[in-house]
């Protein structure tokens, strides 16, 4: 990979975070927990977006994150009030963001219609308080939010007589009524105009000590600004402490500069703009017109012989006023929150390759098993066990445990990432069916293993959706059953025994089991008169092919039947159950494995092999009496457990081992569950115990192998097949066939 | 060696010859990667007879094909006197259980000639080519088809 890309791979990266964070300090706010300095988190995630990307020269990027970050600007200088329906188009734009970064990586379109008319939105949001001249204009210093000290420089004659030129400026800020949002515009090219004629600016730069641990250099800074024009540089020490208090890391100095350019203050802006953030800055614009002294209280004579164009500048003199003090005013209240420590008070990381991580897993795997080798070497040899030797290698034992934990905890990470997916997802939900909704979101710090959450996303959204979409009333039913109108989804990830254990629940209708039940009839599922207990009415929603919506929504008509929920949870090794109270809600359980690289497992041996059976697939294990035993047809055997019974399969002469069938009173049945949660009944020929094995890829060497989900090493250094329990049960439908096929091979 | 196998690698190859009862192979010595003694290994379901089974190379998984077997001779009765040649094959890692390993040639390009255009079919697919040297006549095994086009691959029984 070339440096370039490894830059922006890097940029990719601290864009999730700087999502995340701005999602979440957004959620604060609409929670109304929000500070000064969550806005301005929220800010500075948009603000190094909008940077990085416009390094990469993603254009896209950086005009929506420009316009997101006006507005967020607008509410940082507390022009625009962070009411729910801003905060709500806030966490919209910020999912466009998100959509727009991931276009960025990923390649693809993005959806520039929903884009713009975001951008658009956000303009008008913005442009409340950036422009409200439109709104006031026919009535001026009347309308409340209208204030005499901004505008109390009487704007209607002067908005009239720059009408006619407006008119002919594009009118691009979505106020249309009476073509007043022209003005706005027609002042800035006037302002600009001034700005050309020259300026002098203030500027006081106190550098924070995080600007110099970033690696910025203050001297650079002056440099570039020096470039603009003349400059005069005043570097005040006082600040300095004596020799002895000096923190060599700390930041002293403060700069004042002034500075004569034809630039606009933009321009000047521009050059600080990777600094911002840390240090304090202001930069003061010296006007040279009467009344407008409480800007910046400076002695006229200085600016009025660069200020040639006199005659241009008095007539709009009250104008240019008004639109220079909202970003003076913008300044200091920014730069003065700033608090410096925030920068620092993050925990370091590093990031690291995968890949690099896995190879460390693989090798305390070898440890591990090493350990253990080593350890039966050491009792076969007979050595007492308080020996040195002996007591040693406990040591050892206590060690190697505590470097493969270690060593599992570096790909642990919180499940937050995915939960604040999630918010996004009932966002879209609840706008596209109309209800109101509200997440509840508890234990987003337990860790899980990154392979583990990222496989979860998928799975979650439709829960999520269903949850939603199936499993909320409308707000009038909710309101007729005597439920608040809005709606909550509750997501709660636990460490329970070892596992993770999500839940997803609503406060929903519950589930209609006659409909449910009525469906699976009428799609053939079950039998018309079965009987079938509440729970096993519940299990037939992940039945292939069913779902309760009536008329396929736009959001339940994704192609995904909570039957690939169920595969797709499986597939990590984890369980999903569903329980539901009628007028309650309905709550979906998963629960997973901590973890893709280890798996619990009961070590059982089949005609002389050893295997390994995922423990999650297992629901008990039995020693078969002769009378349980029952033929079915030609070859079949079934077991009774409990007054049903259930198909015996031979995991021998399933995988070849032996083409013989294990006589049943001879083996121990493990009663497994499969992915449509019917039973079968495994018959091995004896349990070794349970232990937790390190999952090795079979395919990677050699390729897939029919009824093997993967393979693992035991504590002698040999390697066990893990059953793949699934493709064992599907594999037995057809086992006659099969044993036939082998039989002939066999005998040939 | 390493450093000898580099100078050298402008203008010869060195190959790593072993026996397979009375026929001498070899394969290049760039892609073998270890070279050990017998391990039992573990047995796939539905593999080809071939396919001796899976053993542990470091933590890694890795088949063990019988060669003999797989170039259509009798399949070996694997002891503690075979070694298992472990050859990387594009990504993949394999093992080849052989008889011996009885030499390390330096041969240069030019003295590979193409396999004879023998009947066997066999022959034809797993050699490259053959080295005449002092006499004898060692066959160049081509790795990739040794694991390539393999039924067993897919886990279907034969």
């Amino acid at each position: 990979m070339d440096t370039m890309a490894a830059i922006k791979q890097t940029f990719f990266q601290e864009c999730e975070e700087q999502l995340a964070e701005l999602e979440q300090g957004l959620m604060t706010i609409e929670r109304e927990e929000g500070d000064v300095e969550t806005i301005n988190a929220v800010f500075r995630a948009v603000h190094s977006i909008k940077g990085g990307a416009g390094a990469f020269g993603l254009d896209d990027l950086v005009r929506f994150a420009h316009t997101f970050e006006t507005t967020l600007d607008g509410m940082r200088s507390g022009k625009l009030d962070a009411t729910p329906q801003i905060v709500r188009l806030m966490l919209r734009s910020a999912d466009i963001l998100a959509d727009l970064v991931r276009i960025s990586r990923d390649g693809g379109e993005p959806d520039q219609a929903r884009v713009a008319q975001m951008s658009d939105e956000l303009s008008r949001a913005g442009g409340a308080h950036a422009a409200p001249v439109p709104e006031a204009m026919p009535q001026p210093l009347i309308g409340d939010g209208f204030e005499a000290d901004e505008f109390g420089f009487a704007p209607t004659p002067v908005a009239f007589d720059f009408g006619a030129d407006a008119d002919s400026e594009p009118a691009d800020t979505g106020v249309d009524e009476f073509g007043f949002a022209p003005v706005a515009i027609s002042f800035d090219t006037l302002v600009g105009d001034v700005e050309e004629a020259g300026q002098t600016y203030d500027i006081v730069f106190k550098p924070a000590p995080g600007l110099y641990a970033k690696a910025n250099d203050a001297l650079r800074l002056l440099r570039e600004l020096g470039r603009l024009g003349d400059m005069t540089v005043t570097c005040e020490t006082d600040t300095v402490p004596l020799l002895s208090e000096l923190d060599p890391e700390g930041a002293y100095l403060t700069w004042k500069i002034e500075l004569k350019t034809d630039a606009a203050e933009t321009a000047v802006r521009e050059i600080f703009e990777f600094v911002e953030f840390d240090c304090e800055l202001s930069i003061a614009r010296r006007l040279n017109l009467d009344g407008t002294a409480d800007v910046v209280a400076q002695p006229m004579e200085d600016l009025v012989p660069a200020d040639e164009p006199v005659e241009v500048l008095a007539p709009i003199a009250p104008v240019t006023v008004a639109e220079i003090a909202p970003p003076a005013e913008r300044t200091s209240p920014a730069a003065a929150s700033q608090p410096v420590q925030a920068a620092t008070a993050q925990q370091p990381t590093i990031r690291v390759d995968l890949d690099r991580v896995d190879r460390l897993i693989d090798l305390v795997g070898e440890l591990v098993i090493n350990q253990s080798m080593l350890a039966q070497r050491v009792t076969e040899a007979g050595i007492a066990r308080l020996s040195d030797v002996a007591v040693g290698l406990d040591d050892l034992e206590n060690l190697t445990r505590e470097i493969q934990d270690s060593v599992m905890a570096i790909r642990a990470q919180p499940v937050r990432p995915i939960f604040q997916r999630m918010s996004r997802v009932v966002r879209e939900v609840a706008d596209m069916t109309g209800k109101s909704v509200r997440l509840v979101t508890e234990g987003e710090n337990c860790e899980v293993d990154k392979t583990v959450i990222e496989r979860l996303a998928d799975p979650l959204t439709h829960m999520i959706r269903n949850a939603i979409d199936h499993g909320l009333e409308s707000p009038e039913k909710r309101v007729a059953a005597g439920k608040p109108e809005q709606g909550v989804v509750r997501m709660i990830a636990a460490h329970r025994s070892g596992r993770v254990v999500i839940e997803v629940s609503d406060d929903g209708a519950g589930i209609n089991r006659a409909k449910v039940r009525e469906i699976a009839i009428g799609k053939g599922l079950i039998e018309e008169n079965l009987q079938l207990t509440d729970s096993e009415i519940d299990d037939l929603i992940f039945a292939p092919g069913f779902s309760t919506a009536s008329t396929i929504s736009d959001v339940s008509g994704r192609g995904v039947g909570m039957d690939v929920v169920r595969r797709s949870i499986q597939a990590l090794g984890g369980r999903i159950t569903i329980t539901s109270r009628p007028g309650k809600g309905t709550t979906f359980t998963l629960s997973l494995p901590l973890t893709l690289a280890v798996l619990d497992g009961m070590v059982v041996t089949v005609a002389g092999q050893t295997l390994v059976v995922p423990l999650s697939a297992i629901v008990e294990t039995l020693q078969p009496k002769a009378s349980e035993v029952h033929s079915l047809g030609e070859s079949a055997r079934v077991i009774a457990i409990r007054g049903s019974f259930i198909p015996l399969i031979d995991v021998g002469s399933v995988l070849g081992y032996r083409s013989d069938e294990a006589q049943p009173t001879h083996s121990v049945a493990v009663l497994v569950e499969t992915e449509n949660q019917s039973q079968c009944a495994l018959m091995v020929d004896g349990i070794i115990g349970q232990q937790q094995v390190v999952i090795k890829s079979l395919e990677a060497n050699y390729g897939h192998v029919f009824g093997v989900a993967a393979a693992t090493i035991l504590g002698d250094g040999r390697v066990a097949v893990i059953l793949d329990v699934d493709a064992i049960v599907a594999g037995s439908r057809s086992e006659a066939a099969r044993a036939d096929a082998i039989r002939k091979r066999n005998a040939a | 060696m390493m450093q000898i196998r580099e100078q050298d690698a402008a203008t010869a190859s060195e190959l790593i010859a072993f026996r397979l009862g009375e026929q001498e192979f070899c394969v290049d010595i760039m892609s073998v990667r270890d070279i050990r003694g017998w391990t039992p290994t573990t047995p796939l379901p539905h593999a080809s007879d071939y396919v001796k089974g899976v053993i542990n190379l470091r933590g890694a998984v890795l088949p063990v094909v019988d060669l003999a077997a797989r170039l259509g001779f009798r399949p070996a009765e694997p002891s503690a006197r075979h070694v298992i040649i472990i050859t990387q094959v594009g990504t993949q890692t394999i093992g080849l259980l052989v008889d011996a390993v009885s030499d390390i040639l330096t041969v240069n390009s030019g003295s590979i000639q193409p396999t004879p255009n023998v009947a066997s079919e066999l022959a034809r697919v797993f050699m490259k080519g053959v080295i005449a040297m002092e006499g004898r006549m060692i066959s160049l095994i081509a790795l990739d088809s040794v694991l390539m086009n393999d039924h067993a691959a897919q886990g279907l029984p034969n």
